[in-house]
C-alpha cells in the first residue's frame, strides 16, 4: 500500500481536490445499511466470504490481565485458527498493547501475520502530545508493523479540530514504516455528522485505515457507521485517488454480522476493498463463530462450540 | 464446495437465494368472488394470468361480463342491507381486525404470489406490499367504531356498495387502501383487480372466508377494461373509488357525469425529487433510487423527475450511475433482487417507446451493464441527462424503470419547474435546511412533499393528488370521509 503524501489542511471546502465535509442524513444511512444487513448470502457466497472474514481478522487481546502466556496463545490461534482444518488461512494480524509487542513479534515470527498495537494513550487518549509520541515510538521500536492510535475526543467535540488534526500528523510521522490506523471512538462522537467530519480529518491528517472502536465503549463498531466512513472513504478516493482502509472494531461477535458488513463494503467500494490490505475486522470473538460456520457450510451439520479452542 | 479463489479483487458474486415457490399453489381456475362463493362466470370466459418473469401461465381467472358485476353489485347491496350496515361498529371492527391477523398470518404465501404475478422483487412484496396492507386494516379497524368522534356532528353515515377498481402495481396494498377505510365505514364492496394482477385478489377472498366477513360484504370481479366499465355503469351502485391511469380515470369521470355517485381518482404522476447542493449527498443518492427504481418504476408517486442543483449534478450523477451498477436486476423471488420484471409485454412497449422518444429529442442515456434474462418482460434501470423541460420523457409518465434528470439554479426555478407538470401527485426535497424544506413545501403543488426521503408510506397518513393526479384522499382519517355521506342517513 504506497500512499500519496498525506493532504493538507482541514479547509475542506474550498480546496477543489478534496471532498466537501458535508452533511449524513441519519435516518437514510441507517435505513440504507439496514437494506444492505438483509442480503442473503449462500452456499460457495458464503464460504468465500468467510475465509475472506478470517483474513481480514485483527486477532485482539486489550485487557489489564493480558499476559505473555495469553498473547502466547493468541498468536498461535492467529497463524492456524483451526488446528483440524489446514484450509483455514490465518488472520491479518494480532492486536496488542505497546509491552506485549515483543512476545507477539517472537511468536508470530515469519509467519506473515502481523503485529497491530494500540498506542497514544489507549483507550482514552487524553495525555500529552509528548506521552503519546512516545508511546508509539515504544511499540514501532518494539516491531509493531501497525499502529492503532485513538483521537482526542475531548478535543475534537470541543471544536479544537487542529489539534486532533496536528497529533495525528505528529503519530504518523513517528509511526516511521508502520501503518497508522485511526481510531475515532464513534461511540462518543454522536452523530453521524461528526463520525464523517472525524473521519475526512483523520484521512486528511495521513490516516492509512479509519478505524471506528476502542472496544472499551459502546456502542462499538455499528453497520451504518460504518457505512458512513466508508462513503467518506469513497469520497476521497474519488476525489484525490488516494486508497484508505476502513477496520470496524467491538461488537462483531457472528459470522452473520461479518457478512453484512462484507456486503455494506462490497456495495459500497467494490471489489478492490475486499481484501485484508483495506478492510480488517477487529474482534475478540468473532473467529470461532467464523470457523463453526465454515465446518457447517462444508459439512452441513453444526459442530459443538468446544471443537474450537478458547485462547 | 469448490477451492476457494484468494486472488481478491474478484467481484464477489452472491449465490442464489431463491424464497420457496411452494409457499403459495395456484388453483388452475379462479371463479368470482361473489356473495361469500367462488362462482363460475356467467359470461363463460376465462383469461390466462402469467408470470411476467417467466410468461408462465399460473392460472386461469374469469373473465367478468355484465351478468356478473350485476350478479356481484346485487349480493353486495344484499350483505349492505342485511346486517353489514346495521351490525354494532364494534362487531365490524372485530371483523376488519380479524382480516389484518389473517394477512399477517399469510403473509409470506402472499408475497410469493404477489412477486409471482405481478414481477416485484419478493424483498419489496415481503416488507413492504405485505406489512402495509395489513397495517392498514389494522388501522382502519381502530376507526370503525369511532366514526362520530372522526366527524362530529356531522352524522356520518355509509354510502352503500362501493365500486372500486384498482392498478397492477400494488394489487394488494391498493386492495387495502380501498377496502379497509369502505368497510370500517360499514360500506359492502365490489372491487376489481387489474387484469394482470387478479391472483392477490381472489386469495383475498379466501381470507375474508377465514376471517368470517358476512358473505357479500366483499366481492371480487375479475376482467379487463370491460368488466370495470360495467361496474362504472352499473345503477347500483354507490360510490366509485379508482386508482390507475389519467386517461382512463377521465373516462370514468364521464360516465359517472350527473349521476350523482361520488368519485375519488388517484392518477398518474411525474414527481419531482428535488436535491439542494446541501443535501446529504450519499442518502440522497439512495432516495433517488428508491424513488425511481422501486417497483421497477411501477410507482405512481415515483420521482421520475431528478430536479439537481447545478453546482452539484456532475457529482450526484456520478454517484447515482456508480449506484446503479449495484442494482440487482432478476428473478423476483431471489431475496436479493433490487429490480424485478415489467408488469406486462404491453407496458414494456410502452417505455420502450418512451426511451426511444427521449433519445430521438436528444437526451443522453445510460444503463449500467447488466444482464437481463431472456424470458419474460425485462427492462433495465435507466438514467436521461441533458434533458429538456419540453421532452416527453420530461412530460408523460413512463411508469417504468427511466429517471429524466435536469438541473436548476435557485429555489424558484426548483419550485416553477417541479409544478410545471399536468400532474401534482407527489414530490421529494433533499437539503440539510429545514427552512428551506417548509418554504419548498408551501409552494409545491403535490398532494404528497417528502422531506429527505421518499415513497414513505403510512396508513395514518393521508395520500393524494392534485391537478391531473386526481382528488380525494387516502388514508388516515380523510381517508374516511370519501366512504361516508353526511345528510343524516338519508339518500340523495
Amino acid at each position: 500500500m504506497t500512499q500519496s503524501p498525506a493532504l493538507q489542511g482541514f479547509a475542506l471546502p474550498l480546496e477543489p481536490r478534496l471532498p466537501r465535509v458535508g452533511a449524513v442524513d441519519a435516518v437514510a444511512l441507517e435505513a440504507r445499511a439496514a437494506e444492505l444487513a438483509k442480503r442473503s448470502i449462500k452456499r460457495d457466497s458464503k464460504l468465500w466470504a468467510l475465509d475472506l472474514a478470517v483474513r481480514m481478522m485483527d486477532l485482539t487481546t486489550l485487557e489489564g490481565a493480558d499476559t505473555p502466556g495469553k498473547v502466547a496463545a493468541l498468536c498461535a490461534k492467529a497463524m492456524r485458527p483451526d488446528p483440524v482444518d489446514r484450509s483455514i488461512p490465518a488472520v491479518a494480524a494480532v492486536c496488542v498493547y505497546p509491552n506485549l509487542v515483543p512476545v507477539a513479534r517472537e511468536r508470530l515470527g515469519d509467519s506473515g501475520v502481523k503485529v497491530a498495537s494500540v498506542a497514544t494513550a489507549f483507550p482514552a487518549g487524553q495525555s500529552s502530545l509528548p506521552v503519546k509520541i512516545a508511546d508509539v515510538e515504544t511499540a514501532v521500536a518494539a516491531g509493531a508493523h501497525e499502529v492503532d492510535m485513538v483521537i482526542d475526543r475531548g478535543a475534537f467535540l470541543s471544536g479544537r479540530y487542529a489539534k486532533v488534526y496536528d497529533e495525528i500528523v505528529a503519530v504518523k510521522e513517528a509511526c516511521g514504516p508502520a501503518h497508522l490506523k485511526v481510531i475515532l471512538e464513534t461511540g462518543e462522537l454522536g452523530t453521524y455528522d461528526n463520525v464523517r467530519r472525524a473521519s475526512l480529518l483523520a484521512i486528511a491528517a495521513g490516516a492509512d485505515f479509519v478505524k471506528t472502536s476502542t472496544g472499551k465503549i459502546a456502542p462499538a463498531a455499528t453497520l451504518p457507521v460504518t457505512l458512513c466512513m466508508l462513503e467518506a472513504i469513497r469520497d476521497v478516493h474519488d476525489a484525490t485517488g488516494r486508497v484508505v482502509g476502513m477496520k470496524p472494531a467491538g461488537g462483531i461477535r457472528t459470522a452473520k454480522q461479518a457478512i453484512q458488513y462484507l456486503c455494506v463494503l462490497s456495495e459500497t467500494l467494490g471489489p478492490d476493498w475486499m481484501t485484508p490490505d483495506r478492510f480488517r475486522f477487529g474482534a475478540s470473538s468473532l473467529l470461532n463463530d467464523v470457523l463453526l460456520q465454515i465446518r457447517k457450510q462444508r459439512t452441513g451439520a453444526y459442530q459443538n462450540p468446544d471443537h474450537f479452542t478458547i485462547d | 464446495m469448490g477451492e476457494i479463489d484468494r486472488l481478491g479483487a474478484a467481484p464477489w458474486e452472491y449465490a442464489p437465494a431463491p424464497e420457496s415457490r411452494e409457499l403459495v399453489r395456484f388453483r388452475e381456475r379462479y371463479g368470482l368472488a361473489i356473495g361469500g362463493e367462488m362462482v363460475d362466470p356467467r359470461s363463460g370466459t376465462w383469461f390466462t394470468s402469467v408470470s411476467p418473469a417467466t410468461e408462465e401461465p399460473l392460472a386461469e381467472v374469469a373473465q367478468a361480463g355484465p351478468e356478473d358485476v350485476d350478479a356481484a353489485v346485487g349480493a353486495a347491496r344484499e350483505a349492505f342491507e342485511d346486517g353489514w350496515s346495521t351490525m354494532r361498529s364494534a362487531e365490524r371492527a372485530k371483523v376488519i381486525f380479524r382480516i389484518a391477523r389473517i394477512l399477517q398470518e399469510r403473509s409470506r404465501e402472499l408475497a410469493v404470489a404477489e412477486s409471482l404475478d405481478g414481477g416485484k422483487p419478493i424483498k419489496e412484496s415481503r416488507d413492504v406490499d405485505l406489512p402495509l396492507a395489513a397495517a392498514h386494516f389494522f388501522y382502519y379497524a381502530g376507526w370503525a367504531d369511532k366514526l362520530e368522534y372522526a366527524f362530529p356532528n356531522r352524522r356520518p353515515a355509509p354510502h352503500g356498495v362501493a365500486a372500486q377498481i384498482i392498478p397492477w402495481n400494488f394489487p394488494l396494498l391498493m386492495l387495502a387502501w380501498k377496502v379497509a377505510p369502505a368497510l370500517a365505514c360499514g360500506n359492502a364492496v365490489v372491487l376489481k383487480p387489474a387484469e394482470t394482477t387478479p391472483l392477490t385478489a381472489l386469495l383475498f377472498a379466501d381470507v375474508c372466508r377465514q376471517a368470517e366477513v358476512p358473505p357479500g360484504v366483499v366481492n371480487i370481479v375479475t376482467g379487463d377494461g370491460s368488466t370495470g366499465a360495467a361496474l362504472v355503469d352499473h345503477a347500483g351502485i354507490d360510490k366509485v373509488a379508482f386508482t390507475g391511469s389519467t386517461e382512463v380515470g377521465k373516462e370514468i369521470q364521464r360516465r359517472l357525469a350527473g349521476r350523482g355517485v361520488p368519485l375519488t381518482l388517484e392518477l398518474g404522476g411525474k414527481a419531482a425529487n428535488i436535491v439542494f447542493d446541501d443535501c446529504a449527498l450519499d442518502q440522497a443518492v439512495e432516495g433517488i433510487v428508491n424513488g425511481i427504481w422501486f417497483n421497477q418504476g411501477h410507482v405512481c408517486c415515483a420521482g421520475s423527475r431528478l430536479l439537481v442543483q447545478e453546482s452539484i449534478a456532475e457529482q450526484l450523477i456520478g454517484k447515482l450511475k456508480r449506484r446503479m451498477g449495484t442494482l440487482r436486476v432478476g428473478d423476483p423471488l431471489d431475496k436479493n433482487t433490487d429490480i424485478g420484471a415489467i408488469n406486462s409485454r404491453q407496458q414494456l412497449e410502452r417505455i420502450r417507446e418512451l426511451v426511444a422518444s427521449g433519445q430521438e429529442e436528444g437526451a443522453e442515456i445510460f444503463q449500467p451493464a447488466c444482464a437481463l434474462p431472456e424470458r419474460g418482460f425485462w427492462y433495465p434501470p435507466t438514467v436521461f441527462t441533458s434533458v429538456a423541460q419540453s421532452y416527453r420523457i420530461a412530460q408523460e409518465e413512463i411508469f417504468g424503470p427511466v429517471l429524466s434528470v435536469l438541473t436548476f439554479r435557485t429555489p424558484e426555478e426548483a419550485v416553477e419547474k417541479a409544478n410545471n407538470t399536468a400532474y401534482g401527485l407527489s414530490a421529494g426535497v433533499w437539503t440539510e435546511k429545514g427552512s428551506r424544506i417548509l418554504w419548498m413545501a408551501e409552494r409545491l403543488k403535490a398532494g404528497v412533499v417528502w422531506a429527505n426521503t421518499y415513497n414513505r408510506f403510512d396508513p395514518a397518513s393521508p395520500f393524494g393528488g392534485y391537478k391531473e393526479s386526481g382528488f380525494g384522499r387516502e388514508g388516515g382519517r380523510h381517508g374516511l370521509e370519501a366512504y361516508l355521506r353526511f345528510d343524516g342517513g338519508r339518500r340523495g
